[in-house]
């Protein structure tokens, strides 16, 4: 099997891959930087609660108007977004804290959308909710796609500040007025769209793999925040397209396959990436002089 | 001299507990006060009511002429991220937060003065440093060159020399001292009662109950400290509704 055959032949000869790789395309540029945020915000295990969250939404859109991808996005959005809000809120008024308080939810909201699909729909559809079916990404799915990932990196662009600040110094930020609480807000709205997207090709189980991996990964190699997000965005990029082609060559499904290269892409950063990677705690070289 | 600050028999607590119990009195505008008492003594709190992020159980903080935007407020260090990537001077920027706003552009003169502030603590080639790479006391440095940023009329420091090396606090005391001089109205949370003694013209000895209030030397007498030591104790979990006025 020549390079070509491995590499870029499936993308030549198949529409689903194409169609399936500017997918990827779209999800790591919305992705990446709102996965630096959420980790730099210690929100990683929120954003996988609130992934789960989508469900049930989706499973009312999806008994309303059948397969539908903008009935199930809407229905996804307006659940995910209800979830974020009560467990913020729960968090808020109550002692429990928000990492129990997004479990509480998510758990629910699992159970209630797998209890909706199977109302009425077969194991078929159950699994393309769970786990996704990127390779039977339509035009409709594409622009969204590619919709949440303009949306996202406007949005981030106007929330920059606040947010940064906010994630940094929240008490400064209330000292100086600095509307904080909008800032998580409006963020919490970007996880909630870049994670319906990303529920179209990974399922909901899986959708949050391209936000907080690469992310995750890009923390072992460089510092600055502009930097974390490129790269978290590039890694997501590449684990999309190995992945298919893993998937491809491998006759394996398709969303685990984009996931475990990125894992693996995880796994590399976490034995060699040169800022707090395992080789440079235990073979860090000479010191330095100063 | 005018009061920037009155207290009206003002009640600050948690679930009800008192944190600052009936405290009435006034801060003179250009005053140097130290807030002193044992931990738990509600001095933080105190700060923080002032600052508005803390609302009264009972009373009320009246600020006598000062907009927020004059007010600076440098909390205790917890609620900080310090392996945030973000760099000295951009932390040292933010001073002009009520400036710049969320999407105003730090201009050349506010850059100016930010880098003007960093040299001015002592850390002028820190700029492009991440502060993850800094020492509790260089990030404290780069705290108080953010302060000098907001260029506030009322400055209030929450512990700012706890866990702080001598030289670092004899030049941030020395700022300090330099706010005072300008005629800024400065209030200070601290623990230590020599450095209060020697810095600080004015005290306020907190136990919850405001225990005395004046001149620094005459607050921190022994007697004072000893009652205010026997009434933090006095904790009771189950205590019953306070009957007292505000104005009490």
């Amino acid at each position: 099997m020549s390079l070509y055959d491995l590499l870029i032949q499936p993308f030549a000869d198949y529409a689903f891959m194409r169609r399936a790789l500017v997918g990827c395309l779209a999800l790591a540029v919305g992705c990446g930087p709102v996965g630096v945020l959420l980790m730099l915000r210690r929100m990683s295990l929120m954003a996988d609660a609130m992934s789960h969250a989508i469900l049930p939404g989706a499973a009312v859109g999806f008994l309303w108007a059948g397969l539908s991808v903008p009935a199930m996005s809407l229905g996804g959005f307006a659940a995910g977004l209800l979830v974020a809000l009560a467990a913020g809120g729960v968090a808020r008024l109550t002692p429990l804290r928000e990492d129990a308080s997004f479990a509480a939810f998510y758990l629910i909201s699992l159970a209630a959308g797998v209890l909706l699909v199977s109302a009425r729909g077969n194991n078929v559809d159950l699994l393309h909710v769970l786990f996704g079916t990127i390779l039977a990404v339509d035009d409709v799915s594409l622009i969204e796609m590619a919709g949440v990932a303009s949306f996202s990196l406007v949005g981030l662009a106007v929330l920059y500040r606040p947010l940064v600040v906010e994630c940094f110094d929240p008490g400064f930020l209330r000292s100086v007025g600095g509307g904080g609480s909008l800032a998580h807000y409006g963020f919490l709205v970007l996880v909630v769209v870049n994670l319906v997207a990303g529920f179209q090709a990974l399922g909901t189980l899986m959708a949050v793999g391209l936000m907080m991996l690469p992310a995750a990964a890009a923390r072992f190699w460089v510092r600055g925040l502009w930097a974390l997000a490129a790269l978290a965005s590039t890694l997501a990029l590449v684990s999309g397209y190995l992945g298919l082609l893993l998937s491809y060559h491998g006759s394996l499904p398709s969303g685990p396959s984009i996931v475990l290269t990125a894992g693996g892409v995880y796994a590399v950063s976490v034995l060699v990436g040169p800022c707090g990677g395992l080789r440079s705690r235990y073979f860090p070289g000479r010191h330095r002089a100063a | 001299m005018a009061d920037i600050i009155r207290l009206h028999g003002v009640t600050f607590g948690y679930e009800r507990h008192p944190a600052v119990h009936h405290l009435s009195g006034a801060v003179r505008t250009g005053s140097l006060t130290a807030v002193v008492g044992p931990n738990g003594a509600g001095k933080s709190t105190l700060l923080k009511g002032i600052m508005g992020l803390a609302r009264p159980l009972e009373g009320r903080v009246e600020l006598v002429g000062l907009k927020p935007a004059e007010v600076a407020y440098l909390p205790q260090q917890a609620e900080i991220d310090r392996g945030f990537p973000i760099s000295v001077l951009d932390t040292v920027l933010l001073g002009h937060w009520r400036t710049i706003g969320t999407f105003g552009a730090v201009t050349a003169p506010l850059l100016a003065r930010g880098r003007a502030a960093l040299e001015s603590v002592g850390l002028g080639d820190f700029e492009r440093r991440a502060i993850a790479s800094l020492s509790v006391g260089q990030f404290q440095r780069v705290l108080f060159a953010r302060m000098l940023v907001q260029d506030a009329r009322l400055i209030l420091l929450d512990e700012p020399f706890s866990a702080i090396d001598d030289r670092t606090t004899v030049d941030l005391l020395r700022l300090v001292c330099h706010w005072h001089g300008e005629g800024r109205t400065v209030m200070v949370v601290s623990h230590d009662f020599d450095q209060v003694r020697a810095h600080f013209p004015e005290a306020l000895l907190l136990a919850r109950e405001p225990v005395a209030w004046g001149a620094a030397a005459e607050v921190l007498s022994p007697a004072n400290l000893a009652r205010a030591r026997a009434m933090s104790e006095a904790w009771d979990e189950h205590a019953g509704r306070c009957h007292r006025g505000a104005a009490a």
